[in-house]
């Protein structure tokens, strides 16, 4: 029983990982309307700039505001750049983007930084948590600051006129439009959001899995797993769905013989296809009637 | 609760390509095939090759095209059908010692059924979803390939060495160029196949299904069918090239099969064109040479000459070489009239 709860735990802390990941994907989704594959990648790059940073001798909070700062502006501008022309093209068009992005953000951060692993700092330390021994500091930390994010953007979307400007810009453009919404520069402002995002995610990951080029392949796919099993409509599943998937990934690599850390994407690529099987719309979705 | 969807109004997920444009004219066929007949008589070795794996890529890529250009569902998970189809085919040969034309067939219909299976999860999902469940399966196979339980026949991380077999009939002829005219041949069979599949009342049904789903299931498809269909259909014969590819390059292994070749392949589409069966080897040329060019100009930069490339295809030439192929031909009728 004791290694049970110790394997939640630990579940719980590696499942903010994949909360914070999972959030950026149905919180940017729902609002701008888009998915962006290359985010994995753009979380990274930031990371790097931050470290960048550090190693220029700034210290952590300032690079870490250096680096969001960045990150949203440079968020903004590729999708002006790059993206904005193909508002109107068909999602393969759009996709292909995507993949281009990743492919190049990819290589460049593999030239500029090179493939070797690098450490990376937390600022919450890493001793042991209340005394638990499966929860240091920095995974509390990480579950905090994945739980404020949460609140914030909720408040965000639900009681600021942006937020609602932006939720109105990707359900019904052409009626947002006719209201005065600028719905163009709302998407251009949900891709600076998404990238800053995904930048705190990636400076809050680091410390774990370590700085590459490589490292937000698995977390991509798992935040979206988890993103499917809470339901794709509801960022509260999102996060929750993100705290499952940690639990069951530590239990499945406990409790099941031959799943080791080399399982860790066939499992999570189960769970996406069992979900879809048994529950498509996830734990928290709403069904999407459609109106021809 | 529910949130009601207004989907009148949104662009279909694939362009609507019209289905004469789907291929070529008999005279160009024929002097493509020609070409492709001949030309290894004359190269050396590793050309004819090279030429073997294009037409294996073709493929492929044409098996993507049939599922994205024809039915209108994303697929970045080819590499995971492409890999079974590869294993597949070289256990059959090394473990059974079953001949390497027999095998083909096996991985094909191995393969259609995996196909069709991982379509069932797949019709919940759409567009950029699907992409992106599709992107799991493909970065998962090379872990599943790799596990202890199926060890006894993967062969595991070493994965296995394949036999490249002799001509047959003591033909006069190189390994290397048996193979080729060996794959030419099932090339053309498969590319007859796919062009009346296309014609056929299924691929009418395909296309219905890409261009509006609603209107598709109102006139009486069975969407959720056909949609499984054509996942089928595209992992078979991605499965049958992964067979040959398996027997010309002489080894599998886990890593062979990652993301990067699903990716290559969705890229191969892209730049011969969505839709445009004749473009899929045009795509499959640019996925096999490029990559070389690309790290000819910078080594450590060839994923970011790839992408630039890719972002040059979509805004200048969003059609891909049916684009550039409809230019020629326009180009050609009007120095006719002069």
């Amino acid at each position: 029983m004791e290694l049970f709860t110790n394997q939640v735990l630990a579940g719980i802390a590696t499942g903010a990982i994949y909360a914070c990941m999972a959030l950026a994907v149905v919180m940017i989704y729902q609002a701008i309307d888009h998915l962006n594959f290359a985010q994995g990648e753009m979380a990274m790059f930031s990371t790097f700039i931050s470290w960048q940073l550090m190693q220029w001798g700034l210290p952590y909070w300032a690079a870490f505001i250096a680096t969001l700062i960045f990150s949203f502006i440079g968020g903004i501008a590729i999708e002006r750049v790059l993206f904005k022309p193909l508002t109107k093209a068909p999602i393969l068009t759009q996709v292909a983007g995507f993949i281009a992005l990743f492919s190049i953000i990819n290589s460049c951060a593999g030239l500029i930084w090179d493939f070797t692993i690098k450490q990376y700092p937390t600022p919450f330390g890493s001793s042991p948590f209340l005394g638990s021994q499966l929860i240091s500091t920095h995974q509390a930390g990480m579950i905090g600051i994945t739980l404020l994010l949460l609140v914030g953007l909720y408040f965000f979307f639900q009681y600021t006129r942006v937020g609602l400007a932006m939720r109105a810009a990707a359900a019904l453009p052409e009626s947002a439009r006719l209201v005065g919404i600028n719905t163009s520069w709302m998407i251009a402002l949900g891709w600076g959001m998404a990238a800053a995002i995904g930048s705190i995610a990636g400076m809050l990951i680091a410390p774990v899995v370590f700085l590459e080029p490589n490292m937000m392949g698995g977390v991509l796919i798992y935040g979206f797993a988890a993103a499917v099993l809470g339901g794709l409509t509801s960022p509260f599943g999102a996060v929750l769905g993100g705290f499952l998937v940690g639990i069951f990934e530590n239990l499945a690599g406990t409790y099941i013989p031959h799943v080791g850390n080399e399982m860790k994407l066939p499992i999570a690529l189960a769970l996406i296809i069992s979900v879809l099987v048994i529950k498509p719309a996830g734990l928290f979705g709403r069904n999407i009637v459609k109106r021809v | 609760m529910s949130a009601v969807e207004e989907i009148a109004s949104q662009a279909p997920a694939v362009e609507a390509v019209p289905k004469r444009a789907m291929t070529l004219s008999s005279g160009t066929t024929f002097v493509v095939v020609l070409l492709l007949l001949v030309v290894p008589l004359f190269v050396k070795n590793f050309i004819i090759f090279q030429m073997t794996m294009l037409l294996i890529y073709g493929l492929a890529v044409l098996a993507l095209n049939i599922l994205t250009g024809g039915s209108g569902q994303f697929s970045l998970g080819q590499s995971a059908f492409y890999a079974v189809g590869a294993y597949t085919s070289a256990i059959l040969m090394e473990q059974y010692n079953i001949n390497y034309a027999l095998t083909l067939p096996v991985a094909g219909v191995i393969c259609f059924g995996f196909g069709f299976l991982f379509g069932q999860p797949a019709l919940r999902l759409s567009g950029v979803y699907l992409a992106l469940a599709t992107f799991a399966l493909a970065t998962a196979m090379p872990q599943i390939l790799k596990l202890g339980f199926f060890e006894q026949w993967t062969g595991g991380v070493q994965g296995l060495v394949v036999t490249k077999p002799d001509a047959p009939f003591g033909l006069p002829m190189s390994q290397d160029m048996w193979l080729y005219y060996f794959t030419l041949a099932i090339t053309i069979a498969i590319y007859i196949f796919s062009v009346n599949l296309l014609r056929s009342r299924s691929g009418r049904a395909f296309m219905a299904i890409r261009d509006n789903e609603i209107a598709a299931s109102a006139m009486g498809i069975d969407v959720a069918t056909y949609k499984t269909l054509a996942f089928g259909v595209s992992a078979g014969i991605t499965g049958v090239a992964g067979g040959l590819g398996a027997i010309a390059v002489q080894f599998v292994a886990p890593d062979s099969y990652t993301i990067v070749l699903a990716i290559s392949l969705f890229l191969g589409m892209v730049v011969g064109g969505v839709g445009w069966l004749p473009g899929s080897f045009v795509g499959a040329a640019f996925i096999i040479f490029v990559p070389n060019i690309a790290e000819g100009i910078s080594k450590g930069l060839s994923g970011a000459v790839f992408g630039v490339l890719l972002f040059l295809v979509i805004f200048l030439v969003p059609h891909g070489s049916r684009q550039v192929a409809m230019v020629a031909q326009q180009l050609l009728g009007k120095l006719r009239k002069n």
